[in-house]
C-alpha cells in the first residue's frame, strides 16, 4: 500500500525490544482491518447489500449473470496485470491486444477458417505480442511503461490492418452461446467465462501468494537489485509475465468477440485503463512490491457491481464514468490519509507534538 | 560516572548543550536524562553502539525531534527548536553520512539553494553565487569547481559541499554523523584537515564514527551513550580503544578478532585469470575450506567487482571460476548458488535486502525452492527457518513479520548473513561485512565468520578495515587498480605490507 518515503520514524529502534514477541490475535485483527484490500472487499459486500435492498431486479439471476459477464474481459486481464504491477511493471497494450485478437478472429472466420483452428492462432498471436513486450523490457532494457505505450499503438494498428473498419458478425450460435450471459452453468448465475475467471483467479492467487514464483515477484517489485543478488531470475520472470499477459489479452479478445457477436478492430478501446484502475483500486501498489490478488479481484468486481447498480437506477453513463473516477482518486488518497492519521496518533501517544514535521525531515539536511 | 571534566585553565561557555534530555518513541525510550556540552574550538566524539541513542541525540540537536523533557541550551540560554530551520538559524549544521544534493544543479547552486543572492528584479546574482562558493572552497582548502554539477561527485566531495553550505550559514556547531563510513583513506585525511581548520576557527564539532582510531585521531573529548543513557563524558587522553569499547558495550567483548586456528582443507573456490575489461584483469586465487582469505585494497581497486563476477551478477570477459573443481557458467547467480556460492554484498539497502519485506521473507528469499514442494512455499517452514537463524545470530527484533527496514544496521547485516548461511554455502563471500555496524555486533560477526571457517566453510572477505583484515584473515590478497598485486600469509601481514601493496608500490604479482 501507500508507504510514505522512509521517515526517521520508520527507523525507530524498535528492534531493541527485549525479547521476540509473536503476533497476538489483536494485532492480526487490527492489521487485517487496516489493510486496504480487505476494506475494498468490505466495500464490495456493502455495495452488494445496498443493491439488494434498494434496487429491484438487482438480485435476479439474469441481472447478476449480466453484471459479472459484462466485466469478464477486464477481470481476466486484471489477473496477469496484478502480477505485473506487483513485479513493478505495467502493460498498457492489453486492450490493443484484445482488439487484435478480436480482429484476427473475425478476419480468419471470414477467410473460412474453422473456429477450432482460429483460437490457437489468436492465442499464439497474444504470446508473440507478449514476447515482444517482454523482450523489449528485459533484453533491450526499456521501461515497461514506454514499451507498452508503443505497442499499444502498434497492436491496435495491426488490428486495423487485419480487419480494416469491417465488423464480422456471423459467428454461429454454438460458439457464441459459450460466452453470452443468457447461458449459465445450470443452477447458478455464473456464465462460463466467469467460471473460467474464478478458476484462474484461484490459481493466480495461489501462484502469487504461496509459491516461490509469487514470492519472487514481490521481491522484484520491491527491490529488483536485491532480488537479482538473491539469485532470482528477474528477467526470465518478467518475460513470463508479459507473455502470460499477452496470452490472456488475446483470449479476452475472443471472449469479447463472441459475447457481442461482433469482431471489430476497435473492440475494447480504453480497457487498459479500466484494468489498471481496478488493480490499483484493489490496493496493489503501482510502485510494485505490495498488493494482494484478492484486492485486485475485489477492485474489478466493485467497479462491475457499481456500474450495474448505477445502470439499473438509470444513472447516465457520463455520471457513471465520474463515479468510477472519484472512486479511484479515493482509493489512492484514502490509505495515505489513514496512514497520516495513524502516524499522528502514534506521535501524540508518544508525547510528541504533532507539528507534522516528521514526515519531511528525512529529506532535510 | 564522571562529571564532564573541564580542562585546565579558563574556558568559554559551551556553545551548545543538552541538559537532562529524555525522548521516547512509543514504548521505546531512546534517550534518558542525557547531557552533553560542546565548547567552541573542540572536536567532541559521540560514541555508542547502534541503538544507543546517537541518532536521536543528533536529531534533537538538529531540531528534528523535540525533547520530552530536559533542555537544549545555546550559549547557555534555553531554546526550543520548532524545526531544523530554527537549529540552522542558531548556527547548528548537520552533515549526514550520505548527503542529499540536487544532482542536476551545480555545486554553487546547491550551496545557495533557496537563498540565492539577488540582483535587481529578483534575478539571481550568479556571479556572487560562484565567487562566494569559490571563496568557501578556498577557506576549506579544497579544490572543487563551483560550476561543476553535483551529479557524479564522490560522497567525500558531497560532504565537502555540505560543509561549505554550513559555513555559508555561519554555522558554529558542525555535527557529523558517520561521515567517514564510505570514504577512502585519503578522503578521510582531507575531511579531517578541513575539520581541523574549522576547529581552529572556533567551531565546535560533534563527531560520530564507528572507527575508534578516527575518534582518537580527531577528537579531544568523548561522550559515551549506552541504551539511551549517558555513561560518561571525558577526555580521550589516557584512554585506550579497549576502554572505549568496554564503556560502550558495558561488558568485556573478549577479543575483537577472535580468530580460531583451523585446519585448512581442500580447495573450494578457484578463480582463474578472471578478467573484466577496464575493471580487473587476470585475477587468480584459491580459497580453501576452513580458511578466511581477505581481499584488501583501496576503494575502486576492483575488489567488489571481482566478487560480483565470481558470483555471476556481473559477467566476466575471460577466465573461469571453479567451485569444488567444477567450472561455473558465467553470468548466473542462480548457478553460482546451486554450486554453493554465497555473496553478502556491500550495499545492504539496495542489494542485500528488500527493505520493505519482512525479516522472515528476506531470510527465505534465497531458499524459496526448498521451503515446500512443487514450488509452494510453506509459511510455517519459512517462519521456522527465520526463527532458527534469529536465535543463532542473536538477532534483536520485535516480530519476524516486521519489515527488515526497521532494524538497526547491525541487525540488518545479521539478516543478510542469515539469508545466505541458510543456503548452506561451500564458499561465503562477504563484502565489507562490518561496515557501518556497531562494535558489539562487529565482534559477533567476526566470531561468526571465525566459527564458520572452523566448521569448514571457505570465506572470502573483502574489507577496507585494516585491523579487521589483519585480525581475521589467514591470508591477505591485495588488489591495486584491477590487478592482484600481493598474496601475504597471516604471519607476514602488517598494516605496512598490505598498504604498500594496495597503493601499488609493490608490483610482485601473486602466484
Amino acid at each position: 500500500m501507500a508507504m510514505a518515503p522512509e521517515t526517521p520514524n520508520a527507523r525507530r529502534p524498535r528492534d531493541r525490544a527485549p525479547a521476540p514477541r509473536t503476533a497476538g490475535a489483536g494485532d492480526t485483527v487490527r492489521d487485517l482491518a487496516l489493510r486496504w484490500d480487505t476494506a475494498v472487499g468490505a466495500l464490495l459486500v456493502a455495495v452488494f447489500v445496498v443493491g439488494l435492498g434498494s434496487t429491484d431486479g438487482f438480485a435476479s439471476g439474469e441481472n447478476l449473470a449480466f453484471a459479472f459477464n459484462d466485466i469478464v474481459e477486464v477481470a481476466l486481464i486484471a489477473l496477469p496485470m496484478t502480477l505485473l504491477v506487483v513485479a513493478g511493471q505495467v502493460d498498457l497494450s492489453v486492450a490493443s491486444m484484445l482488439g487484435l485478437g478480436s480482429a484476427l478472429t473475425g478476419a480468419l472466420w471470414n477467410a473460412g477458417w474453422a473456429f477450432e483452428l482460429i483460437v490457437p492462432v489468436v492465442l499464439l498471436t497474444g504470446v508473440a505480442g507478449g514476447l515482444l513486450n517482454g523482450w523489449l523490457v528485459t533484453r533491450v532494457g526499456l521501461p515497461s511503461l514506454a514499451v507498452t505505450i508503443g505497442t499499444l499503438a502498434l497492436y491496435r494498428g495491426l488490428a486495423s490492418v487485419v480487419l480494416g473498419s469491417d465488423a464480422v458478425t456471423d459467428f454461429p450460435r454454438v460458439y457464441a452461446d459459450w460466452a453470452v450471459d443468457t447461458s449459465t452453468v445450470p443452477g447458478t448465475f455464473l456464465t462460463y467465462p466467469v467460471v473460467l475467471f474464478l478458476v484462474l483467479a484461484a490459481a493466480t492467487a495461489v501462484l502469487l501468494h504461496s509459491t516461490a514464483f509469487g514470492r519472487s515477484l514481490f521481491a522484484i517489485g520491491a527491490q529488483e537489485e536485491a532480488a537479482y543478488f538473491a539469485g532470482i531470475r528477474v528477467k526470465r520472470f518478467k518475460l513470463i509475465l508479459f507473455v502470460v499477459t499477452g496470452l490472456l489479452s488475446a483470449f479476452a479478445g475472443i471472449v469479447f468477440t463472441l459475447r457481442y457477436g461482433s469482431a471489430r478492430a476497435d473492440n475494447g478501446i480504453g480497457f487498459e485503463m479500466l484494468v489498471i484502475a481496478s488493480v490499483l483500486l484493489g490496493g496493489v501498489d503501482f510502485d510494485g512490491g505490495k498488493g494482494t490478488l484478492f484486492g485486485a479481484v475485489a477492485g474489478v468486481l466493485l467497479i462491475g457491481v457499481l456500474k450495474n447498480l448505477l445502470t439499473l437506477n438509470d444513472v447516465p453513463n457520463e455520471v457513471q464514468v465520474i463515479v468510477t473516477g472519484l472512486l479511484l482518486v479515493a482509493s489512492v488518497l484514502t490509505p495515505r490519509v489513514v496512514a497520516a492519521v495513524v502516524e499522528r496518533r502514534h506521535r501524540r501517544e508518544a508525547g510528541a507534538l504533532p507539528t507534522g514535521l516528521a514526515g519531511r525531515t528525512g529529506s532535510e539536511s | 560516572m564522571n562529571e564532564p571534566v573541564p580542562e585546565t585553565g579558563p574556558r568559554p561557555a559551551p556553545v551548545l548543550a543538552l541538559k537532562d534530555v529524555s525522548k521516547s518513541f512509543g514504548a521505546v525510550r531512546a534517550l534518558r536524562d542525557v547531557s552533553l556540552q560542546l565548547f567552541p574550538g573542540e572536536a567532541h566524539a559521540l560514541a555508542g553502539e547502534n541503538g544507543a541513542g546517537k541518532s536521536t541525540l543528533i536529531k534533537t540537536l538538529a531540531g528534528v525531534h523535540r525533547p520530552d523533557s530536559g533542555e537544549v541550551l545555546v550559549d547557555g540560554e534555553p531554546v526550543v527548536f520548532h524545526g531544523p530551520a530554527d537549529a540552522r538559524d542558531a548556527g547548528i549544521a548537520v552533515i549526514y553520512q550520505e548527503p542529499t544534493l540536487f544532482p542536476d544543479l551545480s555545486i554553487a547552486e546547491n550551496i545557495f539553494m533557496g537563498r540565492q543572492p539577488r540582483r535587481s528584479l529578483g534575478r539571481i546574482d550568479r556571479r556572487a553565487v560562484r565567487e562566494t562558493t569559490a571563496a568557501l572552497m578556498k577557506r576549506l582548502g579544497v579544490e572543487l569547481d563551483p560550476d561543476r554539477s553535483a551529479r557524479g561527485l564522490s560522497i567525500a566531495d558531497q560532504q565537502i559541499v555540505e560543509i561549505a553550505k554550513a559555513l555559508s550559514f555561519e554555522a558554529r556547531v558542525l555535527i557529523m554523523d558517520e561521515p567517514t563510513a564510505a570514504l577512502t583513506g585519503s578522503e578521510t585525511a582531507r575531511l579531517f584537515s578541513v575539520v581541523r581548520t574549522l576547529r581552529a576557527e572556533g567551531a565546535a564539532v560533534l563527531f560520530i564514527s564507528h572507527r575508534l582510531e578516527e575518534i582518537f585521531e580527531l577528537c579531544r573529548r568523548v561522550t559515551i551513550l549506552r541504551d539511551g543513557r549517558w555513561i560518561s563524558s571525558r577526555p580521550l587522553a589516557g584512554l585506550t580503544e579497549d576502554d572505549l569499547v568496554r564503556a560502550m558495550v558495558g561488558r568485556d567483548l573478549g577479543e575483537l578478532y577472535p580468530k580460531q586456528g583451523t585446519d585448512v582443507g581442500e580447495t573450494a573456490l578457484s578463480v582463474r585469470r578472471l578478467t573484466r575489461e577496464g575493471v580487473f584483469r587476470d585475477v587468480c586465487f584459491d580459497v580453501r575450506r576452513g580458511e578466511i582469505v581477505a581481499l584488501a585494497g583501496l576503494v575502486g581497486a576492483g575488489r567488489s567487482e571481482v566478487a560480483q563476477a565470481v558470483f555471476g551478477v556481473d559477467r566476466a570477459d575471460a577466465g573461469e571460476v571453479l567451485v569444488n573443481g567444477r567450472a561455473l557458467p558465467g553470468g548466473s547467480p542462480t548457478a553460482a548458488m546451486a554450486a554453493g556460492l554465497a555473496l553478502v554484498p556491500e550495499d545492504r539497502r539496495q542489494r542485500g535486502l528488500v527493505m520493505d519485506m519482512s525479516i522472515e521473507r528476506n531470510i527465505a528469499l534465497t531458499g524459496l525452492g526448498r521451503l515446500g514442494r512443487c514450488g509452494l512455499v510453506r509459511r510455517a517452514l519459512e517462519r521456522g527457518r527465520a526463527a532458527d537463524w534469529a536465535v543463532r545470530l542473536q538477532l534483536k527484533y520485535n516480530r519476524l513479520a516486521d519489515p527488515v527496514g526497521v532494524l538497526s544496521g547491525g541487525n540488518q547485516q545479521k539478516v543478510v548473513l542469515a539469508k545466505w548461511l541458510a543456503t548452506e554455502p561451500v564458499v561465503l563471500i562477504v563484502d565489507e561485512p562490518t561496515r557501518g555496524i556497531d562494535v558489539g555486533t562487529k565482534a559477533e560477526v567476526h566470531r561468526l565468520l571465525s566459527s564458520l571457517a572452523a566448521e569448514g566453510l571457505a570465506v572470502l572477505m573483502i574489507s577496507s578495515d585494516l585491523p579487521e583484515v589483519l585480525g581475521m584473515a589467514d591470508r591477505v590478497l591485495v588488489m591495486h587498480e584491477g590487478r592482484l598485486t600481493a598474496e601475504i600469509p597471516r604471519s607476514e601481514a602488517t598494516e605496512e605490507s598490505v598498504m604498500t601493496a594496495a597503493t601499488g608500490r609493490d608490483t610482485k604479482a601473486a602466484a
